[in-house]
């Protein structure tokens, strides 16, 4: 009897622990602060590009959707574009939502490019949607999103 | 200030778009961390970087916080003659960190 009461004790133990372990492991992740939003991400769109319409294609933002480690991610940008004296791609601008800052990169090309394409690496604070905005020459704009999903953060953190 | 790479064709055709590969080494701080004291550690980060091919600008970066530490970046050109490509990163001091390569075009 005494045995039998004791396992039953040990075991909730065990369990309760399991329980608070996960919910200590989660908690940082969910009270984590996240300056940025998706509405300071369209006011530094609005800043940088203005309040012409964006319409979606031509570009294509290559990021790994699933990342491991926010510090690092490599990122590529491409812009369909023939890149004659005429018709060439202007400017390509990288925006987060949830960075303390909605900025990443702007480029600035021109039809001496060849190929309006670049890459680098970049920081995410969380998951979130990455947008890229291209600037042709004609005046248009055109735009990919890309949902990354981060599971170690960049650098929000103390040392 | 820092140590730089910079990757480019030593040799083209004319008319070729070729590659150029660029990294610096950089902390990149934020200005969003703080050290084990609980003291803010400033920003200090590369806000410009910018690419010339014979004194003429090809490409331009403007940086922010969310790029990593060590930028890399890499673009394309057109080469059109034999010169020089120079790169120049600009910090938040002011301070010009410049690396050079030569491309022979034929």
């Amino acid at each position: 009897m005494t045995d039998e009461r004791e396992f039953h004790l040990t075991r909730r133990t065990v369990l309760v622990g399991i329980a608070g372990a996960t919910a200590l492991g989660t908690a940082p992740l969910l009270t984590r602060r996240a300056e940025a939003t998706p509405e300071t991400m369209k006011a530094a769109i609005h800043r940088v590009i203005g309040e012409s319409p964006v319409r979606k294609g031509k570009v294509t933002l290559e990021i790994p959707p699933l990342v491991e480690n926010g510090n690092t991610i490599a990122m590529s940008v491409s812009v369909d574009s023939p890149m004659t004296e005429t018709n060439y791609v202007k400017a390509i601008h990288v925006f987060n939502e949830k960075n303390p800052q909605p900025d990443i990169i702007s480029v600035h090309l021109g039809p001496h490019a060849g190929k309006a394409a670049f890459s680098t690496r970049i920081r995410l604070a969380d998951s979130q949607n990455v947008v890229a905005i291209a600037e042709l020459s004609d005046g248009s704009l055109w735009s990919d999103t890309v949902e990354v999903i981060v599971t170690i953060a960049a650098c929000l953190e103390y040392n | 200030m820092a140590r730089t790479l910079v990757n480019v064709p030593p040799k083209a055709k004319r008319g070729q778009v070729i590659e150029i590969k660029t990294l610096i080494s950089h902390v990149m701080e934020t200005g969003y961390r703080r050290n084990e004291t609980g003291v803010a550690i400033p920003r200090d980060i590369i806000n410009l970087f910018v690419c010339t091919y014979n004194g003429t600008e090809i490409f331009r970066a403007d940086l922010h916080q969310a790029i990593a530490a060590n930028p890399f970046i890499s673009f394309f050109t057109v080469a059109t003659e034999s010169g020089t490509v120079e790169f120049h990163w600009t910090d938040d001091n002011g301070q010009v960190e410049t690396a050079s390569a030569k491309i022979a075009v034929e």
